[in-house]
């Protein structure tokens, strides 16, 4: 059978049929895409972080530059220990810290407080930092980066839960202008 | 006998697979094929299915779980019997894997076996290349130990670095905003599932091709390739002088594949299985990550670039070079196949292997790297403080104290990252140790606010110390000048 149009009813059922498998691979495409999307898009819009305690502040005498660890915010059962984090809280005088993050801001290796030279150094290509986080040399283009705290009831919080990598630092932590 | 023909002829009635199967395998090659040349393709086919093998092995004890993971491997390692032979096997495998890939590329490159009509052959062989790299890497993830852990945070750094896009990839790739669980589990359906989908696909079209096109003919310098008269000549090759590849080619391949396979159980056996190293844990920061030993050159570029360099050849660096090798056979596609008559192709492979070569061998001790204890860990060898002032040694004390030494080495121990410091009094005066010392630069921290005066009094003078018996000490000609108390007096030596 021809329809007017010239178009045979075997030419129509099949574009008819091609029509119905678009639509359902849109119907199931459009789920899947927004699941694969799910830890850009998260549901909690704006932000990964929250404020987190490192503890009292009395833990961090004045002068010194301390080791912190905290749980990250958001937690799912399978991460083990690799919710824990590490940072530096550095207590400037009493009054005012700054607490930095331990990834290195060239790749995000560990780098390690030397308090005898008062240098942050890490082991991977060799960026070096003084103790404000600014650079003092290597390959890294920048400071460590910094957390935003307060402190709260005697104890030091931190706003964390996200890695702090070059591309995204300038959203989430305070850039440090270098040492004049 | 007879009941197994007849079970044989029974299924192949209705499968209808023997005459494909028996035409694919006796398919005439030509004869110079037959070659040690050609064997490397077939190689990296039986270490892939080894590393199949291996894997699923693998997966029956292996936790995909950032929690569980290190333990299961702990497990692997010495609760299962042989265990540790199967991660080693596996892990082996995959070098051994990357190593055959890149010398078959590096044969059919020279061969000119990407020239017409293989070119899509060849585009599949770069997307293999991609694919077998993609699997290193995730391999290395889901050995989920403290090089893993800081490898990732390496990626995710690289990866943020994408304009605009930079940290959504890197929450896309962690699975969310921090290397945690989610992290493993996605890097585990991408090694076991999504690229070796890939790979097999990539292969079985790969091979296909090789059997439909042929086997490329060995390259005589002055037969170049046209693309009017190419197959048929390269029909007329086969037919002239053509032998069937089962049996008169295949045995070289069988030999060479259970010689790689035998070298893969024997490095297995003697060296184990790789880590894991300490836990998965981002408190332990007392750790030197290191990637696997062939992203080591990736590691020695990263160091070596300069700062303003790094990002640029991070993101347009890996789009060159995959660029390049695709429109290769495109630019290419005709003209003399012979290695003899294309020098330019043999400069690049020389330069390319090289350039990788020494980059990976100085990643395998990393000059760049402070280290870490040389503070407290490597001291002063003796003949540095033989018969020296009291001020001098106190000097070597603060170069220990304040970690000098974990950048500057003294007769070899110590860090490389800065210059030797043997001989440092030769190349620099009394001045210039301490505006270098104070203000640092040329890759040197400042340690003026760290430094007392009394320090950098005593660190200069043992400074001085460091030079060759018999060779004095860089001095300011004009410095006694200066220094004198009064101009008419001559200049003393020793002001």
């Amino acid at each position: 059978m021809t329809l007017p149009s010239g178009l045979t009813r075997r030419d129509l059922f099949m574009k008819i049929g091609i029509f119905l498998n678009g639509i359902v691979a849109v119907i199931l495409g459009v789920p899947i895409v927004r699941y694969l999307l799910s830890p850009v898009t998260h549901e909690r819009k704006g932000s990964y972080e929250s404020w987190v305690a490192l503890g009292s502040i009395q833990q961090f005498p004045s002068g010194q530059t301390r080791l912190a660890t905290y749980r990250d915010p958001i937690v799912s059962p399978t991460d083990g220990d690799t919710a824990d984090i590490a940072c530096w809280v550095r207590n400037v005088d009493g009054q005012r810290f700054q607490v930095f993050a331990i990834n290195c801001a060239h790749l995000g290796c560990p780098v390690r407080w030397f308090p005898q030279s008062s240098l942050f150094m890490c082991p991977c290509h060799g960026g070096a930092y003084y103790q404000d986080g600014s650079r003092a040399s290597g390959p890294p283009e920048r400071g460590l980066f910094e957390y935003h705290y307060r402190i709260e009831n005697g104890k030091l919080l931190i706003r964390a839960g996200e890695m702090p990598t070059p591309g995204q630092a300038s959203n989430i932590v305070r850039e440090i202008k270098p040492c004049a | 006998m007879r009941l197994i023909a007849s079970i044989g002829e029974w299924l192949d009635a209705r499968l209808q697979l023997g005459a494909t199967i028996r035409e694919t395998a006796e398919h005439p090659v030509p004869r110079e094929t037959a070659s040690w040349f050609y064997v490397f393709g077939s190689a990296a086919f039986v270490v892939f299915m080894l590393q199949i093998v291996t894997g699923i092995m693998l997966a029956f004890i292996y936790v995909p779980s950032a929690g569980e993971a290190w333990n299961s491997l702990q497990t692997l390692n010495h609760n299962v019997s042989l265990g540790w032979f199967i991660r080693a096997l596996h892990g082996w495998g995959s070098d051994f894997m990357v190593a055959i890939v890149l010398i078959h590329m590096v044969q059919v490159f020279l061969f000119g076996a990407y020239k017409f009509p293989r070119e899509p052959t060849w585009i599949i062989g770069v997307f293999l290349l991609i694919v077998t790299l993609g699997m290193a890497f995730t391999g290395q993830v889901l050995r989920f130990d403290q090089d893993a852990y800081w490898g990732l945070g390496i990626g995710a750094s690289i990866a943020s670095r994408v304009p605009v896009m930079g940290p959504s990839i890197v929450n896309l790739m962690l699975g969310g905003p921090i290397i945690a669980g989610a992290t493993l589990s996605r890097f585990f359906a991408l090694h076991v599932f999504v690229i070796p989908g890939m790979l097999i696909a990539f292969v079985a079209v790969h091979l296909l091709m090789v059997v439909k096109l042929g086997i490329n003919e060995w390259p005589m310098p002055g037969r170049v390739v046209r693309k009017a008269t190419y197959i048929k000549d390269y029909h007329e090759l086969v037919k002239k002088d053509g032998i069937p590849f089962v049996p008169a080619a295949v045995w070289k391949d069988m030999f060479f594949s259970a010689f790689i396979l035998l070298s893969v159980a024997a490095c297995a056996l003697y060296f184990g299985p790789f880590g894991p190293s300490g836990p998965p844990n981002p408190t332990i920061i007392q750790t030197a990550p290191r990637p696997d030993y062939f992203f080591l050159w990736l590691y020695a570029v990263l160091s070596l670039l300069p700062p303003s360099m790094e990002t640029p050849a991070l993101l347009i660096g890996p789009v060159v070079v995959i660029l390049g090798l695709l429109l290769l056979p495109f630019f290419f596609g005709e003209g003399e196949k012979s290695w003899r008559r294309r020098p330019v192709a043999v400069l690049t492979i020389l330069l390319v292997s090289v350039a990788l070569g020494t980059f990976t061998r100085l990643a395998g001790n990393a000059p760049w790297s402070p280290v870490m204890d040389a503070w407290s860990g490597d001291p002063i060898p003796p003949k540095f403080l033989h018969n020296r002032t009291a001020l001098e040694r106190q000097g070597a004390l603060v170069f220990q104290v304040k970690q000098c030494h974990n950048c500057h080495s003294l007769d070899n121990e110590g860090g490389k990252r800065g210059p030797a410091l043997d001989a440092v009094a030769v190349r620099l005066t009394q001045d210039q140790l301490i505006r270098q010392v104070i203000q640092g630069g040329g890759n040197m921290p400042a340690y003026g606010k760290n430094l007392s005066p009394a320090e950098t009094t005593a660190l200069v003078a043992f400074l001085e110390t460091l030079h060759p018996a018999g060779q004095s000490p860089a001095r300011d000609a004009s410095r006694a000048v200066a220094l004198a108390p009064d101009a008419a007096t001559p200049p003393s030596d020793h002001p």
